[in-house]
């Protein structure tokens, strides 16, 4: 038996016996899912039970170094503790923002004091991240942010404010890109640091969204103080951090469009258990019936694109621009799933209230994804990013 | 298994690169097409494919052949769609040879070494009407004799004209629709009663129409079981199936090439056409689509060795794929082209229509999107 096969059949094994059958239903929602955190209510105890069983071994980031709390896996064996997940229908032990974003980015340019003092308690779940990039003036243009940070000799004060800072309301610590020159062309003032969400100065409202639901809030920072080896990497040089994160955060929302698109439950079953199928088990509506398999064929080809890119990167060949191709394709192709499964579930798909829609989570979730082309860099802020750096089309 | 290229397969690509640019680019279609060519590609391009073992990539070695695999003949094809080379490659080297192997001793001798050598040319003669749907084969063939009698026809058969022997869809039993009582034969070239003529289309490639009327064949010509062929058939349709969308993705690939190249240096308004934003977001979701059919290819390719019983569908997903972005590729080249594109000097339409014929060859993006909602229980 090689090495990976043993592999498997360990994890196999350990999954079989470590995750409880409560943690192997599917996440409904975002809210259903376990973020960690300090004041983090669990839905149950068996979800505090997976996360801290998963997070003990390092599984909920497989692939960071294991001297930071990580898996210490390889790619191969990372690939199979998701496949084996899958193969129970196992959840994600911790979503985490530090995990998808701060963590990689700490790893390229933190010192090694901030990783051994930030990344072990991302992978435990203990500490909860957001992030404050966008400011109201900042969207698209995030260069042109203008929350002020100044050096006061034994510290740095922060002033200014932020928005759609992702539940900022329920986060313990916050990664921020703030001016740190303000003469500077905008991309070379801009520095990234950390800090605590409990400091002096820190407040956050919640945004009300067209879902009826506020994951995003404004944060606003007044005279915060924030300790000096706080900043990550050199002065000044943070926008090639936020660049190098929302590499990282593209992938990750890309990821979350071709999820589950071929492999998992069909849409079109989807739309056979609300619509019904002729003799032939074909989906009586074959204009939608049409939609769909177009939907599976995108999601399909969508989701070895994901793998395929994976694999080129390991091989050395680095994902880098691309990752707005999988940001771009992925959120658009998200929102396409939504708008059919709107239209599979017809008239009950519209409902708000009641039990039977769980309070409109259908309803909701489809408003949620229009998000989707907008946050991390909106679709049209891609295509400018494929054509200027991997089509090296001219400026305008 | 990773969706990456080994070593070897970089290799085979490059040289089929370099080999194909300088022998069979785009100019030596154009010089078939202008001559009027009776056949339509170059016998003696094909006999240098054999002497470099393309021929023969199908082939067990038993035969003569490199036995290499479909990843292989895919990479073969895709170089083949990026300079519109045309050879009886996917009909000859990738389907015949499928089916071929599924053969008894006696066919497999008698026809494989050929095919190796680039000596023998085979088509395969499915399609009865103006969509491809091969469980509607009609054609008869009857027992006779000691072997079987045909009547009926064929269209638009790939690399059909002149072939040395085509392997012929034939209803042994049941109706049209019916998979079952589907039989292939093995019917020569200069048989009785077989009329075959060149059908010219767009692309200017091969395609025969043929008429059977009372061929006889001998009953060693049955290839695979009878009224089994359904099997056998469907196999070789998805290699050809993958290695057009193989060929697809290489034309896709150049003529988008030669697009960004031309709104690089082409001037309007004092300024590069390629800066206009409403071209450059046409042409990264382009990219974008390209990435995709990259994926959905080289997966159909792999699986034929690593998961055969999931290449249907993968060959499925990459022919619809490949066609929907060829189509795309095509119609936006020749609209970012603008006037220039539209000209019977300029490359860019041969490209248009080869994707065009293509994406139709084997079934449609409706076709496959059809059987792969099935296949996923809607």
């Amino acid at each position: 038996m090689s090495d990976l096969e043993q592999f498997r059949k360990d994890t196999r094994a350990w999954l079989e016996e470590n995750c409880p059958a409560e943690m192997r239903k599917p996440v409904r929602s975002e809210e259903d899912a376990c973020w960690g955190g300090r004041n983090f209510k669990f839905s149950c105890p068996e979800q505090k039970l997976w996360l801290e069983r998963m997070g003990e071994r390092g599984w909920t980031a497989p692939e960071w170094p294991k001297e930071y709390g990580g898996g210490g896996l390889s790619r191969e064996q990372a690939k199979i503790l998701k496949e084996e997940m899958a193969a129970i229908k196992a959840r994600p032990p911790l979503l985490s923002f530090g995990i998808w974003m701060l963590g990689p980015a700490l790893l390229k340019y933190g010192s090694e004091e901030q990783k051994k003092r930030f990344l072990p308690p991302i992978v435990r779940g203990e500490i909860r991240w957001c992030q404050g990039y966008s400011e109201p003036g900042a969207g698209s243009d995030l260069a042109s942010l203008q929350t002020r940070c100044e050096d006061k000799g034994d510290h740095f004060e922060v002033t200014g404010q932020k928005i759609w800072t992702s539940y900022a309301d329920k986060a313990d610590w916050i990664f921020c890109l703030v001016r740190t020159d303000r003469e500077a062309p905008k991309h070379l003032g801009i520095s990234f640091i950390l800090f605590d969400m409990q400091s002096p100065g820190v407040s956050t409202k919640p945004i009300l969204l067209i879902s009826g639901k506020s994951p995003f809030c404004e944060t606003f920072f007044d005279a915060v103080k924030v300790p000096k080896d706080q900043l990550v990497g050199e002065l000044n040089k943070g926008w090639d951090i936020a660049k190098y994160l929302l590499t990282h955060e593209r992938e990750m929302i890309g990821d979350s469009g071709g999820g589950g698109a071929f492999g998992g439950r069909a849409l079109g079953q989807i739309a056979v258990d609300a619509l019904g199928a002729d003799a032939q088990g074909r989906l009586k509506d074959p204009a939608l019936r049409a939609k769909l398999a177009q939907a599976e064929i995108d999601g399909w080809a969508f989701l070895l694109t994901m793998e395929r890119l994976k694999d080129e990167a390991k091989a050395g060949q680095g994902m880098g621009a691309r990752s707005s191709m999988l940001k771009y394709y992925g959120t658009e192709l998200n929102k396409r799933r939504f708008e059919l499964m709107m239209q599979s579930r017809g008239l009950s798909a519209l409902e708000w209230e009641g039990e039977a829609s769980r309070d409109g989570e259908l309803a909701r979730t489809w408003l949620r994804t229009k998000a989707n082309s907008i946050e991390g860099g909106t679709s049209e802020v891609q295509l400018n990013i494929i054509a200027k750096r991997i089509l090296g089309l001219p400026a305008s | 298994m990773a969706l990456v290229l080994n070593e070897e397969e970089e290799m085979l690509r490059d040289s089929a690169r370099g080999f194909l640019a300088e022998k069979a680019p785009v100019s030596a279609l154009r010089a078939l097409r202008d001559s009027r060519d009776p056949l339509g590609w170059s016998r003696s391009l094909w006999r240098e494919m054999a002497g470099m073992g393309w021929t023969g990539i199908l082939v067990p070695e038993e035969f003569g052949g490199m036995d290499y695999g479909m990843v292989g003949a895919g990479l073969i094809a895709q170089e083949m769609g990026r300079n519109l080379t045309a050879s009886p490659f996917i009909a000859t080297a990738i389907m015949a040879a499928t089916a071929l192997r599924e053969g008894s001793d006696e066919i497999r001798k008698k026809w494989l070494p050929g095919i190796a050598a680039g000596d023998t040319i085979m088509a395969l003669a499915v399609d009865e009407g103006i969509k491809h749907d091969p469980a509607k084969t009609a054609l008869a063939a009857r027992p006779h004799g000691n072997g079987y009698r045909l009547n009926g026809t064929k269209g638009y058969i790939i690399d059909g004209w002149d072939a040395d022997a085509l392997i012929v869809a034939a209803r042994t039993s049941g109706d049209p629709g019916d998979k079952k009582g589907i039989s292939l034969f093995v019917v020569e070239n200069g048989a009785q009663g077989l009329a075959t003529e060149r059908t010219i289309l767009l692309d200017s490639r091969n395609y025969a129409a043929a008429t059977f009327e009372d061929v006889d064949v001998a009953g060693d010509a049955l290839l695979g079981p009878l009224d089994g062929g359904w099997d056998v058939l469907e196999g070789a349709l998805n290699a050809g199936r993958a290695a057009l969308a193989a060929e697809m993705l290489g034309a896709s690939e150049r003529s988008f090439e030669m697009t960004m190249d031309y709104i690089k240096e082409r001037k309007q308004f004092g300024v590069h056409v390629g800066s206009f934003q409403g071209l450059q977001h046409r042409a990264a979701h382009l990219y974008s689509e390209i990435e995709l059919v990259k994926s959905a290819v080289l997966s159909a390719l792999q699986m034929f060795a690593t998961a055969p019983q999931m290449a249907g569908a993968a060959a499925a997903l990459a022919k619809a794929k490949a066609g929907e972005v060829g189509v795309l590729a095509a119609n936006e080249a020749v609209q970012m082209h603008g006037g220039i594109g539209m000209t019977d000097e300029y490359d860019i339409g041969f490209y248009m229509k080869r994707i065009r014929a293509a994406q139709e060859l084997l079934g449609d993006y409706a076709f496959h999107a059809d059987r792969l909602a099935t296949l996923r229980g809607f």
